[in-house]
Parts: structure tokens; sequence; C-alpha cells
């Protein structure tokens, strides 16, 4: 064992890491806000939006 | 629910200034000028690997300023994808957002695999013993960039302009270092590419040497995927593309310039990491381990530019439900198309993974070419449609049609030289495409949100 042996354990625990926390923060976001919220996204309205929040104070 | 009370939409934010375009297109594209762009000089001397960087230099110029045109009046997701369902029509934009998904996908694969070897050769290089896993190390790049995608694209893109900046000035020192301006230059041109060895091949390995020459700029047109992540983008999409083709075309030909003059054409055309390879030549330990972290950005970078414009292509599909609605959502918090970028993930990994890196790269080219062969179309028939004098543009590109049909030509010429070398892979993606085109025609777009997917403010087009 040498210090590459180390890092290749430490890669595949931080990947593990990333991933956990993807997927983790993936299914707390749909399970907390509404599929219609979610996908409201459309092309072009995002001037309209930021307008609207200035206006909004 | 709360947040969702006081905001009845969630969109992409517009974060985002040139630096950060200049930072996608010319972070994605760099690592073609650590590797791959050699191969030009295996298929025809390192004369003929000038020419194609030259003309392929040409090529993208075309595919700026006609991207830059369109573009600063998209303003939207989805890059060339959006420009053709504008323009063209829906089965242009659904073949048009498959090539770049697919292009991005597989120039991630590949760069991932790259790293693997990267952190192999310093293992070896600094006395492991016994074989290396390249596993973990392909599988973190992917995982950590995806993070860093996830989280936002100011930080994805940030990180992107500091890494980017790093392997680009390590270009330019490796060039200051060993172009004689401050001591003995240790280039040899004239006794490397004299007699036999200026055109092994004549002019036919000029035309071989195309393949590899579109290496030294493949993906700088990604920087339209942020369109709707600018805050100014009629200005900073022009000026953020324009300059990035500008830079590469320096970083290319310096590029050729120290290592046609440090290596015979003969190693040349087969290296690795042959500007790596040059630092080493050169005798600098300095410059040795300055490079060796440039290949190591560049190709982060370029991975990182990648999961960001795929993500986006994908994303703006599923928006206007050419792919499923799923795929268009829109993370509230971090304002990223988060389900776009997980969905990737494992695509990525799959081809990273399990299979060989030439095959990757060669459909990533072929679906770039594609892409390219694309947009003299968008352009000839955008200006046919709204004239100069009914729709105000961010940037007006000259010359029209002139590049265009350069583009077109230059396309031409490159698909033979891809036939050449990779003729069954062509004839196979070719019908690749034509298979999922009939999908979509017979099946897809009855899903497909006809009238809602055009948003832009337009005039009715010249002739309907």
């Amino acid at each position: 064992m040498d210090l590459w042996n180390y890092l290749e354990y430490a890669a595949w625990a931080a990947s593990a890491l990333f991933g956990l926390f993807i997927v983790i923060d993936w299914i707390k976001t749909d399970s907390q806000y509404s599929e219609e919220f979610l996908t409201s996204s459309r092309e072009g309205e995002l001037e309209a939006l930021t307008e609207e929040q200035h206006h909004r104070g | 629910m709360a947040q969702e009370q006081q905001t009845e939409h969630v969109g992409l934010a517009r974060v985002l200034g040139p630096a950060h375009v200049w930072a996608l297109g010319v972070g994605i594209v760099l690592v073609g000028e650590y590797m791959g762009w050699n191969f030009a000089v295996g298929k025809g001397g390192a004369y003929a690997a000038l020419i194609a960087c030259w003309f392929a230099g040409i090529l993208y110029s075309c595919v700026a300023m006609i991207d830059s045109e369109v573009t600063s009046t998209v303003a939207a997701a989805g890059g060339q994808y959006t420009q053709a369902k504008h323009i063209v029509g829906p089965l242009m934009a659904f073949n048009v957002g498959l090539y770049l998904v697919f292009a991005y996908t597989m120039l991630e694969a590949a760069n991932a695999i790259t790293v693997g070897f990267l952190v192999d050769t310093v293992a070896t290089m600094s006395g492991h013993s016994g074989v290396l896993d390249q596993r973990p190390f392909i599988i973190l790049a992917i995982m950590f960039l995806a993070w860093l995608n996830y989280r936002g694209v100011l930080a994805t893109l940030t990180f992107n302009l500091v890494i980017t900046a790093i392997a680009f000035s390590a270009v330019i020192i490796l060039f200051l270092a060993t172009s004689g301006i401050f001591t003995t230059s240790p280039l040899q041109h004239a006794e490397l590419m004299s007699g036999p060895a200026s055109l092994p091949y004549g002019w036919l390995g000029i035309l071989a040497a195309m393949h590899f020459g579109l290496w030294y700029y493949l993906g700088i047109e990604g920087t339209t995927q942020a369109a709707e992540e600018v805050r100014s983008p009629a200005r900073s999409l022009p000026f953020g593309t324009l300059a990035g083709v500008m830079t590469l075309a320096i970083a290319a030909t310096l590029t050729w310039y120290v290592c046609s003059g440090l290596m015979p054409w003969e190693y040349l055309g087969q290296a690795g990491v042959p500007l790596f390879d040059a630092a080493r030549l050169s005798g600098s330990t300095f410059l040795m381990v300055l490079l060796g972290i440039g290949t190591l950005f560049a190709t982060l970078a370029s991975a990182n530019g990648c999961i960001n414009d795929a993500s986006r292509a994908w994303f703006a599909m599923g928006r206007d439900r050419y792919l499923p609605g799923w795929f268009g959502a829109v993370h509230p918090r971090y304002r990223t198309p988060y389900r776009a970028i997980i969905f990737l993930v494992p695509i990525a990994l799959i081809f990273a993974l399990g299979a060989p890196i030439d095959q990757v790269i060669t459909f990533s080219i072929l679906s770039g070419l594609l892409g390219y062969t694309f947009m003299p179309l968008n352009i000839i028939l955008f200006r046919r449609k709204w004239p100069l004098d009914s729709i105000k543009r961010g940037y007006e590109h000259p010359f029209h049609p002139v590049p265009a049909f350069v583009l077109l030509a230059l396309c031409g010429t490159t698909f033979f030289a891809v036939f050449l070398g990779y003729g069954t892979q062509l004839v196979a993606m070719i019908a690749f495409y034509i298979v999922v085109s009939l999908w979509f025609h017979f099946w897809r777009y009855r899903f497909v949100n006809r009238g809602a997917q055009f948003t832009m403010p337009w005039p009715k087009p010249r002739g309907y």
C-alpha cells in the first residue's frame, strides 16, 4: 500500500459523497415543490419575471 | 411550499458576463491544443497540420460569426437547437438538439478518460509500483463536475474561467521560454521539417489532416448555450465567442510552432500529450510541472463546459416537450436544469468506463460536424425570412452569404476526410440519426408544445 492506493480509496469515497449530495437534494427538491412549479420555466419569460419581481420590490 | 407562494415561476439565473462566455467556449476547446490536434501531424506531416489548423480556423470563424448573429437575437438555452426551432423547423431542431447532446456528452466522457490517464502517468512518474486503478479518478472527475454544475452556473463558469486562464497562460509561457526571445531557442524547425518530412503524404495528407484539424477549435460554438444565463446576451455572446476563436487561433498556432520545432513528425503524430512532451524536452522542470497542471486543468475545463452545454440542450428540448417535460425542470434554489444534469451523468459514466476513447472522440466529432453543416442553411434562411431591417441584431456578420458557403464547402471537405478514416462510423451514425428522426416524426412530435415553443417577439417571416 502506497500513497496512490490511498488516493484510489479517497477518490471512490469523494465520488460517492458528491453522488449522495446530488441524489439527496434531488429527492428533497422533488418532494418539497410541485411539478408545475419546477417545470414552470418558459423560454423568453425571464425578462418578464425579472420585471415582475422588480415591481414587487 | 413557502417559496412557491411568493414566486409563480422559476427559471435559469441571469448572472453571467462576457468573461464567463469566453471561459465556456475556450474551456471546452483548449484541451484540443494539449492533445488530439497532433494526430493531424500523423496524417500528413507538420505543414499539413498547420494548413489544417488555419483552414479549420476559417471554418470556425464562419461558425462563430454566424452563431453570434443568430444567437444575439435568440437569447434562450439550447443554442443551435433553439435557433433551428425558430428558423428551420421541428425535425431539424430535434436533430440539432441530439447532435449537441451527443457531441458534448461524448467529449465529456473522453475528457474523463484522459483525467484517468493523466493521474496514472503522474503515479508512474512518482515511482508508484503496480497498476493504478483509473476508474475512481474517472468517476470522481464526472461526479465532482456534475455536482458543481448542479450547485449553480456562476460558480461553475467562474471555476472554468480560472482554470482555463491558467491553462492558456501555460501555453504562452512555454512559447516565450522556448522561442529564443529570452534565451537560446531549442527549436529546430529547419532540421525537422525539410526534405521528405515537409509533406510526407503530399496534398492528400493535408486533406486527411482536416479530420483532426477540427480538434483545435471543436466546441467553441457551445458559447450559445449560455444565452439564457448571461446578463446581456446581445453584447456578451458575440464578444465572448469571437474573442474565444481569436484566443484559440493564437493558442493553436503557438502550440504547433513549439511542438513541431521540438519533435519529429513521426513521433509528434502519435504523442498522447504533445504539449507536456514539449515541456519535458525543453529540459525545464518548471515548464514540465506547469504544462502538466495545464493539461489537467484544460481537461477538467472541457468536461465542465460539456456538462453545462449538454444539460442546457437536453433541458431546452424537455421544456418544449421534444423530450419528456420532466427534463424541463429548474432547481428552485440553485436555478440550474438539475434533472437534465443528473440524467446525463450515468450516460457519460457508461461511455467513459466502457468505450474506447477513439470511438468516443469520433462520435463527438461527427455529431459536431453534422451541427456545423446545419449552420449555413440556418443563416441563409434567417437572413431570407428576417432581413436585417426586420429584427434588431446584437451583431451582424459581414460578407453574407460568403461565410455560409465557405463553411458548407469546408464541412464537405471534412466529411470526406472523416470518411477516409472512419467511413463505417460515419455511415452508422447517419443511420442512427435517420432512425431517431423517424421516431420523432411518427411518434414524439404529437407531444410537442407547438404553439408555446415560439417565444421570440419577431415579426412574421417575409413571404408568410
